[in-house]
């Protein structure tokens, strides 16, 4: 038997019966009959958000320390265009998230009515896919197929436009299990004869690697666990992308730590001087490869990925699998373990010695002299104080971001947050605010740079509101800092606008909002002043002060292949050739 | 933090003319792409090939299955066959996308486009596009004193030689409907 009800009713109930219990809105004129069926239940608990923006990112965050579909709630016209930017990023670092906008009547569509966007156009091509759903008999249905398609293959955010009347009118409501999803069903089960042909390699490879990536995250906690078994039973050392951290813990002993533009230099060398590089979920980004033409010369690829438009895009590949981490992982055990658990032991001994001796380089070293913090230092100290508890992080955009992907330690997958493809200022703090929504009693900490985290931080209005205890540690360099570093090696250090001045006593402004503020500048001070924040029960800014003109290295400059990493400031000099200045 | 001996003021670190270059030989390929016939569906195409920079030769659309709702898209694009993977990979991904053949590497095809073709001309030059018509077997679709509309069907290349012919002849204006295709032979 259908049940009969309004459109907007049917968002609140297809939201439930998706498992839906959170969302992140901002209501408006458009979407008010959805408003009222959300202040008449209580099941789905809605946080409002200070900005759409806002909403999009805390979906994300959510989603991301979840594995679930984050969902957002906005308004037509404004609302529908602040929500672009989240859409971007999470269709660039694939998260599943399902965006609801409201919609001027369709009667009114096309007529430039008060608050109209052509939201479905703007969105097109930033969502996996959208819906103008002008028939509410069909509403509920589309809000199942977005779920679905948000969630499975290679998830990514989708948007369903609703306009007021579709809201308004009753119909039919559809249950999730008759909604017609068949058509979309990307496949899952990776070739066997390919990964035969992958084992074949690991058996003979005298130098792999494995480079991993978000896929192993976004396939679930199952892949995580196949690609340790699998990296522990073969001894291959493993490297990650930014988006991939966790997956393999940071305490595991083939362990290289993060690669890529700046990555360690242990695990750039292992990718330039493979004979196997074994790509698991990763994309081959810019920020991975460097110079494309210098990428790894020496290695046979394999590519492990959901999505096939990924594999030879950028890098041609020998051994392309198209399927899901997990599914693909599982086989590959399988398959290896019956042909006998081969590798070549001795080559493999031989590699790790030249492993350990690039990681004698010890690259992230740095000392902490004087009287300012490093903010390497107060990252060390941060992981030191913090490493043991039920620690989330999320981070702004900038040096603070690869700090924290180089300081930190990721022991498991969904514990760390940050915007990879896009590189949104203004991620990192909207994103705790929905990690700590799926995590009450997590230690949620947004690694921040002061000029990023001002991007978004009306959210501290949402934190007090809602009494989210989430902790924005600010690497205060007064300074657009990674912009700051580009001009010095890349524009012969002409500072053009990457200063901040005029900035905010942040702790009178965490006053201000009714929350805690702490200011260190003293390394001596650091580890009372991180204590006081992680004891503190309520949203903190950290405005900790540090060296204005640190750099971020190890770097590999633009346009250069992965031997030619820069290691501090001596190894700076005239390394950026022209070429490289044109590449971001 | 020691300074770099960066020369201030030099031009040479903001160069801008750096692009990996990794160019085969260009490759024409005709693509018939199966889609749910509804809103937007064409725009998703269409705007995928502008925002990654691929190029369109010609593109046709109509619905082919009204009971089911389908249109078929037929593409003609020309790229690396790199770049020729990545668009069949890319449609592929668009949701309300079925199917995506290439028919230039599936086995034999045959193309056809449909040409509208004004010529306006008096006396000899009018006779001799009549008799080209003919030898094209283009049909005169319609008449005046002074001017002929020929429609004429084919591979484009043909579509292409009659234009060439008619240009000296009073060519007044072209309509082309792009390229429809279909693979030889049972499925
Ligand atoms: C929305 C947005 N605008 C501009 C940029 C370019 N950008 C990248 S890093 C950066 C500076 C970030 O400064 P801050 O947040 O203080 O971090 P820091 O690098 O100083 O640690 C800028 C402007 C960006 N990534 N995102
Ligand atoms: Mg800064």
């Amino acid at each position: 038997m259908t049940r009969n009800m309004t459109g907007a009713k049917m968002v609140v109930q297809a939201l439930k019966d998706q498992g839906v219990d959170t969302v992140f809105g901002y209501p408006g004129g458009a979407v008010l009959p959805i408003y009222d069926e959300i202040f008449q239940q209580n099941d789905i608990r809605h946080i409002l958000v200070r900005h759409e923006q806002g909403a999009v990112h805390a979906a994300e965050g959510y989603a991301r320390s979840t594995g679930k579909v984050g969902v957002a709630l906005v308004t037509s016209g404004p609302g529908a265009t602040n929500a672009v930017t989240g859409l971007t990023d999470a269709l660039l670092d694939s998260i599943p998230i399902v965006v609801i906008s409201g919609q001027v009547p369709t009667f009114m569509i096309g007529s430039d009515a008060f608050q109209e966007a052509d939201t479905v156009g703007i969105t097109r091509p930033c969502t996996k896919h959208n819906w103008l759903a002008k028939d509410t008999a069909k509403l509920s249905e589309t809000l199942h197929q977005a779920f679905h398609v948000a969630r499975s293959g290679r998830p990514g955010p989708v948007l369903v436009d609703i306009p007021k009347d579709t809201q308004f009118a009753s119909a039919g409501y559809t249950e999730p299990r008759a909604a017609r999803v068949d058509h979309y069903q990307p496949q899952l089960k990776g070739d066997i004869t390919e990964i035969t042909e992958l084992v074949e390699l690991m058996e003979k490879a005298k130098r792999p690697v494995f480079y991993t990536g978000g896929g192993v995250i976004n396939s679930g906690t199952a892949a995580s666990q196949l690609l340790r078994e699998l990296v522990e039973s073969t001894d291959f050392p493993i490297t990650s992308t930014l988006m991939g951290l966790g997956a393999y813990p940071a305490s595991g002993k083939n362990w290289l730590g993060m690669l890529g533009m700046h990555g360690l230099y242990e695990a750039n060398m292992a990718m330039h001087d493979c004979d196997l590089m074994i790509n698991v979920g990763a994309r081959f980004d810019d920020r991975i490869t460097g110079l494309i033409s210098a990428f790894s010369p020496k290695s046979k690829k394999a590519h492990i990925d959901i999505d096939p438009s990924s594999i030879n895009k950028v890098i041609r590949v020998d051994v392309p699998i198209v399927g899901d981490v997990a599914h693909v992982l599982e086989d590959l055990l399988k398959v290896w373990k019956a042909r006998g658990r081969k590798t070549n032991k001795e080559a493999l001994q031989k590699w790790h010695a030249q492993i350990a001796e690039w990681k004698t380089v010890r690259c992230l070293d740095f000392t902490q002299e004087g009287p300012t913090i490093k903010p390497q230092y107060a990252l060390e100290r941060l992981e030191a104080l913090t490493k043991d508890k039920d620690r989330y992080i999320t981070t702004e955009v900038g040096q603070h971001q690869m700090w924290a992907a180089q300081y930190l330690g990721f022991e498991d997958p969904n514990r760390f947050m940050t915007s990879g493809g896009l590189g949104t200022m203004g991620y990192g703090f909207p994103a705790s605010i929905g990690v700590q929504m799926a995590h009450p009693d997590g230690l949620v900490i947004n690694v921040a740079g002061e000029a990023s985290w001002l991007m978004n931080m009306q959210e501290m209005g949402t934190a007090v509101q809602f009494r989210l205890p989430v902790k924005q540690f600010i690497l205060n360099n007064e300074r657009l800092g990674m912009v700051r570093q580009w001009q010095e090696l890349l524009h012969g250090e002409r500072y053009s606008h990457s200063w901040s001045e005029a900035l905010p006593d942040f702790v009178k402004l965490a006053e201000a909002f009714g929350a805690k503020g702490i200011l260190c500048s003293d390394p001596k001070d650091l580890d009372d002043a991180i204590m006081e924040m992680i004891n503190h029960d309520g949203p903190v800014i950290f405005d900790c002060l540090v060296e204005k003109h640190e750099n971020c290295f190890p770097m590999i400059p633009s346009g250069k292949p992965h031997n030619e990493m820069l290691l501090g400031e001596a190894s700076t000099q005239g390394a950026i050739e022209a070429g490289g200045a044109v590449l971001v | 933090m020691a300074a770099l001996k960066i020369k201030k003021g030099s031009t040479s670190h903001s160069a801008y003319n750096l692009r990996p270059d990794f160019s085969d030989v260009e490759e024409r390929h005709t693509l018939a792409v199966v889609v749910d016939n509804e809103p937007g569906v064409l725009a998703r195409v269409v705007g995928l090939f502008s925002g990654r920079g691929y190029n369109i030769e010609s593109l046709t659309v109509a619905e082919v299955d009204h009971t089911g709702h389908q249109s078929r898209i037929t593409i003609v694009t020309t790229g690396t066959p790199q770049v020729i993977e990545q668009i069949k990979a890319q449609l592929g991904r668009i949701v309300p996308v079925h199917d995506v053949h290439d028919l230039t590497v599936e086995g034999p095809s045959v193309e056809r486009e449909l040409g509208l073709f004004k010529v306006a001309g008096e006396g000899e030059k009018r006779v001799e596009a009549m008799r080209m018509a003919e030898i094209f077997r283009a049909n005169v679709v319609d008449t005046t004193l002074d001017s002929f509309v020929f429609e004429i069907t084919g591979a484009p290349e043909k579509i292409d030689a009659f234009a060439e012919l008619m240009r000296p002849l009073g060519l007044q204006e072209v309509a082309r409907t792009g390229v429809a295709a279909l693979s030889r032979g049972k499925l």
